[in-house]
C-alpha cells in the first residue's frame, strides 16, 4: 500500500488537517481491519489484521500531531528533516529555551503547581502561533526549507512540554 | 470466515451456530464469570446463587485445592496455606511486594516472578490464579452445558507486560481459550455505555482490592475509544484494611503477632471498613491466640484521617490523564464508580469534588466489569452481526523502551499509544568489526534504566565486522490486541540478514504450560487427549473450510504454484483429521496456516481495497 498516510484516509496532503474526515476515514478503516473481527479467523488472517491495523493506527497518530504530520509532509517533499544532527538554532530562540527551563527548574524546587499551569499555558500560546506558520510555509507558499526550521522549533518546544508534563508528577 | 464478512456484510451465525463464550473478571478480592443469554449478560453465580467467587485458594498437603467461600471461612486456621489476593504477585518478585511483614506467606524468589511455598509445594501465582479461573471455568461449563470456546479475562489498565502475560498464561493453564485480555475500565465502560446509551467523553474510576486504574474514554455510536489511562497497580482496597490493621495493632498496643493472629485482625479490619461504608461507627473485637482480647472502636472521622493520603493518591493518576488527553475536569461528562472500594464515602466525595460532580453509581461495582467482558466475548466469539457490533480502541497504559548507553532509555512506543502498535528504531555498532549487539527492553515513564521495569534482555549475534556505525541494527517493539509485547532485531545493512524476536522471559513457555496441563490432569489424562483431539479437530475443520472459501473467492490472487503448495497442505491436514492423532492435526493446521499466510495478506489488502473503493466512488 502507500506510504503516504493522507492517502490512506483520503485527505489531501495538507498540513491544514480535516480532523473530522480524518477521523470518520479512521474508524470506517479499523472497523474492517480490526483483530476483534478476526477473533475467529485463521492464525494467517489474524497476523494480517494485525499488520493492517498497526499501520493505520501509525498513520492516524502521524495525522494528529503536529509535529509528526509536517515532517511526514516534508518527508512525501523529499526534504530530509535529519532533526538531530542539525540543531543549529538562532540565538533569540535558545535564550528564550533557556529562559522557560530555568523557569522550569524553579517552578519544581517550589513545587509550584500554579506557576507550571502559566508556564504550560504560555507555551502553549507560542506553539499555537508556530504551527500557523508551519502551515503557510507548507501549504501557502510551499517553502519547506523554511518549514523545516519551524519544525525544529516546534520540536524543542514539544521536549519542554513533555518536562513540564512530567514536573507535575515530580511535585505530587 | 471473518473475511468473508466484508464482501457479504450482514452475515450473522444461525441461532445454533452460537458459541459460548464468557467474560471474567479474575479480582484482587473477588471474581465473576459473566455470559451474555438472549441478548443480555448476566453474572453466572454458583449452585447456591452467589455470583462472587472469592479470589481465595487454600492448599492441603495432599494435593487437594479450596477455591472461594469454604477458603476464605477456614482463613485464619491455616494462613500460610490459604493464598489471598494472588493479584498482587502476578508477574512480580519477591522486592516488589509491598508490607512483606504483615503477609503469612513463605515466598520464594525466583527469576521473573515469585512463588510461594505451600503444604501442596512451591506454587507460582499463575497457577494459584488458575485455580481460580478453573472454578469459574467449570461453574460456566456447567450452566451453559457445554465446553466454552472461549474466554475475555480482564486486566487492571495499569498492568504491566509481566502482568498482562502472567494473567494470559493462568487462563491457558485453566484450560481456557483467552480470546482477550480486556483492560477493566474498558469493560466497565463498554457495560456502561450500552446500557445508558452515552455518547461523550467519561471517566471510569476503577479502585480494586489491590489495583487502582483511571481511563478516560470517548464513547460515540458504536465505538469506545481510550483516550489516556492511568493509575497505581500496587494501591487497592487491600490498602485500606492495611491502614485500618496498623491502626488496630497501634491502639491495642499489640506484639509482633503470629500469621494466624495477623489473618484474623486483617479480617476483622476490612469487615470494620466495610461496615464504616453505612454506618458511622464500626466495633473491633477479637480473641487472639495468646487469649488476648482486642475491643475497640473505630469511627467514620477516625477512619478517613487514617486513610486520607491513599484517597489523595488516586488522584496524581486522575490529574495525569487528564494532562495526556489535554482536558479539564469540566469536560468531563460523566465518571463511572467501579470496584468494590469506591462504595467508601470518602472515595465518592474526593472525586465528585475533584470533578465537580456526581459520580455515576447506577451499576454494581462489583458486577459492571464482569458484564463488560462477557459482552466483548459475545463479539469475539462472533455471534453479533457485523453493524451490531461495536469497534474497541485501547492503549498500552506504559512506554517501552530500550537501554541506551549511561543506563538512560530512549522510548520507542510512548504510553497511551492506541494498539496494536508497532515502531522501530535503527542502533549503529560503536567499535570497529563488532558482531554481537546486546538490547535492554523496560517499561515505565521515567528517564533512568533503574526506576524501569526490565522486561528482557537480548544479543543479536552474527553481525559481520564492519567499521564502527556501519553496521545498523533495526528493533521493532509489537505490541497485540492484549497489549503483550514482541520485539525483533534486525542487521541488514551488509545485505546478509540476521534476526532475533524475543518474548520477555517471565512469560510461561509452551512447554511449561503443557506440563502444567498434564500435571493437572494426572487422573485423567485419556480425557485430556479426548479434549485436545476434540478441540483441534474442531480448529482443523474450521480452517479447511475458511481455505476452501477463500480459495473460491479469490482464486485470482494465487499463482497456480501457490495455489498447488495450499492444495497439497489442506491434503495433508485432511488425511490427519481423519486420524486420532491431536498433535499431528495440529502440525498440519499450523502447517496450512503458513502456507496461507501470504494470500491471507493479498486477500485483506484486496479486501480493504474493494470496501474503500465502493465507499468513495459511493460517496461521490
Amino acid at each position: 500500500m502507500t506510504r503516504n498516510h493522507f492517502e490512506l484516509f483520503d485527505l489531501a496532503s495538507s498540513y491544514a488537517l480535516d480532523a473530522e474526515q480524518l477521523e470518520h476515514s479512521y474508524k470506517e478503516l479499523q472497523s474492517l481491519v480490526h483483530p476483534d473481527r478476526y477473533a475467529q479467523a485463521a492464525d494467517a488472517e489474524r497476523r494480517a489484521s494485525m499488520q493492517w491495523t498497526t499501520r493505520v493506527n501509525e498513520a492516524y497518530r502521524t495525522l494528529k500531531d503536529p509535529v509528526q504530520r509536517a515532517k511526514h509532509i516534508l518527508e512525501l517533499h523529499g526534504i530530509d528533516v535529519a532533526f538531530e544532527t542539525n540543531t543549529q538554532m538562532p540565538p533569540d530562540f535558545l535564550m528564550q529555551q533557556l529562559e522557560t527551563r530555568e523557569q522550569l527548574e524553579e517552578a519544581i524546587q517550589k513545587k509550584d503547581a500554579g506557576f507550571l499551569d502559566s508556564l504550560r499555558g504560555n507555551l502553549g500560546g507560542k506553539r499555537k502561533l508556530l504551527e500557523t506558520q508551519i502551515g503557510e510555509s507548507i501549504d501557502a507558499r510551499k517553502d519547506y526549507a523554511a518549514a523545516a526550521n519551524l519544525v525544529r522549533k516546534l520540536m524543542f518546544m514539544q521536549k519542554i512540554e513533555d518536562e513540564i508534563d512530567a514536573a507535575y508528577e515530580a511535585i505530587e | 470466515m471473518a473475511l468473508l464478512q466484508i464482501s457479504e456484510p450482514g452475515q450473522s451465525p444461525a441461532p445454533h451456530e452460537q458459541r459460548l463464550a464468557v467474560g471474567i473478571d479474575l479480582g484482587t478480592t473477588n471474581s465473576l464469570v459473566a455470559t451474555v443469554r438472549s441478548g443480555v449478560a448476566t453474572v453466572l453465580p454458583d449452585a447456591y446463587g452467589r455470583p462472587l467467587l472469592p479470589s481465595i485458594v487454600r492448599y492441603f498437603p495432599d494435593g487437594r485445592v479450596d477455591v472461594g467461600y469454604s477458603a476464605q471461612t477456614r482463613q485464619a486456621d491455616d494462613p500460610r496455606n490459604t493464598i489471598v489476593s494472588v493479584k498482587r504477585y502476578m508477574g512480580r518478585s519477591v522486592k516488589d511486594v509491598t508490607h512483606i511483614e504483615n503477609t503469612p506467606y513463605d515466598f520464594v524468589d525466583s527469576p521473573g516472578m515469585l512463588q510461594i511455598r505451600t503444604a501442596a509445594g512451591v506454587k507460582s501465582p499463575v497457577e494459584v490464579s488458575s485455580e481460580i479461573l478453573k472454578v469459574l471455568r467449570e461453574r460456566a461449563e456447567y450452566s451453559l452445558g457445554g465446553n466454552l470456546s472461549g474466554a475475555v479475562i480482564t486486566v487492571p489498565a495499569y498492568f504491566d507486560d509481566a502482568q498482562r502475560q502472567a494473567t494470559k498464561d493462568a487462563g491457558r493453564l485453566a484450560g481456557l481459550n483467552v480470546l482477550r485480555l480486556l483492560n477493566e475500565p474498558t469493560a466497565a465502560a463498554i457495560a456502561y455505555g450500552l446500557d445508558n446509551a452515552a455518547e461523550g467523553t467519561y471517566a471510569v474510576y476503577d479502585l480494586g482490592g489491590g489495583t487502582f486504574d483511571l481511563s478516560i474514554l470517548k464513547l460515540s455510536r458504536g465505538v469506545f475509544e481510550v483516550v489516556a489511562t492511568s493509575g497505581d497497580s500496587m494501591l487497592g482496597g487491600d490498602d485500606f484494611d492495611q491502614r485500618v490493621f496498623c491502626w488496630i495493632v497501634e491502639q491495642a498496643k499489640l506484639a509482633p503477632l503470629s500469621p494466624r493472629d495477623m489473618r484474623l485482625l486483617l479480617v476483622k479490619a476490612r469487615e470494620a471498613k466495610e461496615y464504616l461504608s453505612f454506618h458511622s461507627e464500626a466495633g473491633i473485637t477479637a480473641k487472639l491466640s495468646s487469649g488476648e482480647l482486642v475491643d475497640l472502636s473505630l469511627d467514620t472521622e477516625t477512619f478517613c484521617r487514617i486513610t486520607h493520603n491513599l484517597v489523595q493518591k488516586t488522584l496524581g493518576p486522575v490529574r495525569k490523564a487528564l494532562r495526556d488527553a489535554g482536558l479539564g475536569a469540566d469536560e468531563i461528562k460523566g465518571v463511572v464508580m467501579v470496584g468494590g472500594a469506591t462504595r467508601m464515602p470518602q472515595i465518592q466525595r474526593a472525586v465528585g469534588e475533584f470533578f465537580k460532580r456526581d459520580p455515576l453509581n447506577n451499576l454494581d461495582p462489583d458486577k459492571v466489569v464482569a458484564l463488560g467482558a462477557a459482552m466483548q466475548a459475545n463479539v469475539l466469539a462472533g455471534n453479533k452481526p457485523q453493524g451490531d457490533d461495536w469497534l474497541l480502541l485501547d492503549v498500552i497504559p506504559l512506554s517501552l523502551g530500550i537501554e541506551t548507553m549511561g543506563g538512560l532509555v530512549e522510548k520507542i512506543l510512548p504510553r497511551n499509544t492506541t494498539i496494536p502498535a508497532a515502531r522501530g528504531q535503527e542502533f549503529t555498532t560503536f567499535k570497529d568489526g563488532q558482531t554481537g549487539m546486546s538490547f535492554h527492553v523496560v517499561q515505565g515513564e521515567r528517564e533512568l534504566v533503574s526506576d524501569c521495569r526490565s522486561l528482557a534482555r537480548f544479543e543479536l549475534k552474527g553481525i559481520p565486522p564492519m567499521a564502527a556505525g556501519a553496521g545498523r541494527v533495526l528493533v521493532t517493539f509489537q505490541v497485540d490486541a492484549d497489549g503483550l509485547l514482541s520485539v525483533f532485531a534486525k542487521e541488514n545493512s551488509s545485505g546478509k540478514e540476521t534476526s532475533v524476536t524475543v518474548k520477555p522471559s517471565y512469560g510461561l513457555a509452551d512447554a511449561d504450560i503443557e506440563r502444567m496441563l498434564r500435571d493437572s490432569f494426572e487422573h485423567a489424562k485419556e480425557d485430556l487427549r479426548a479434549r485436545a483431539l476434540a478441540e483441534n479437530r474442531v480448529e482443523g475443520q474450521r480452517l479447511m473450510e475458511a481455505t476452501v472459501a477463500a480459495m473460491q473467492a479469490d482464486d485470482a490472487l494465487l499463482s497456480a504454484q501457490e495455489k498447488a503448495a495450499i492444495e497439497e497442505e489442506m491434503r495433508n491436514l485432511e488425511k490427519t483429521l481423519a486420524s486420532s492423532d491431536h498433535r499431528a492435526i495440529k502440525q498440519a493446521a499450523e502447517a496450512l496456516n503458513r502456507a496461507t499466510e501470504d494470500f491471507a495478506a493479498r486477500r485483506m489488502d484486496a479486501g480493504i481495497r474493494r470496501a474503500l473503493a465502493g465507499r468513495r466512488i459511493g460517496s461521490l
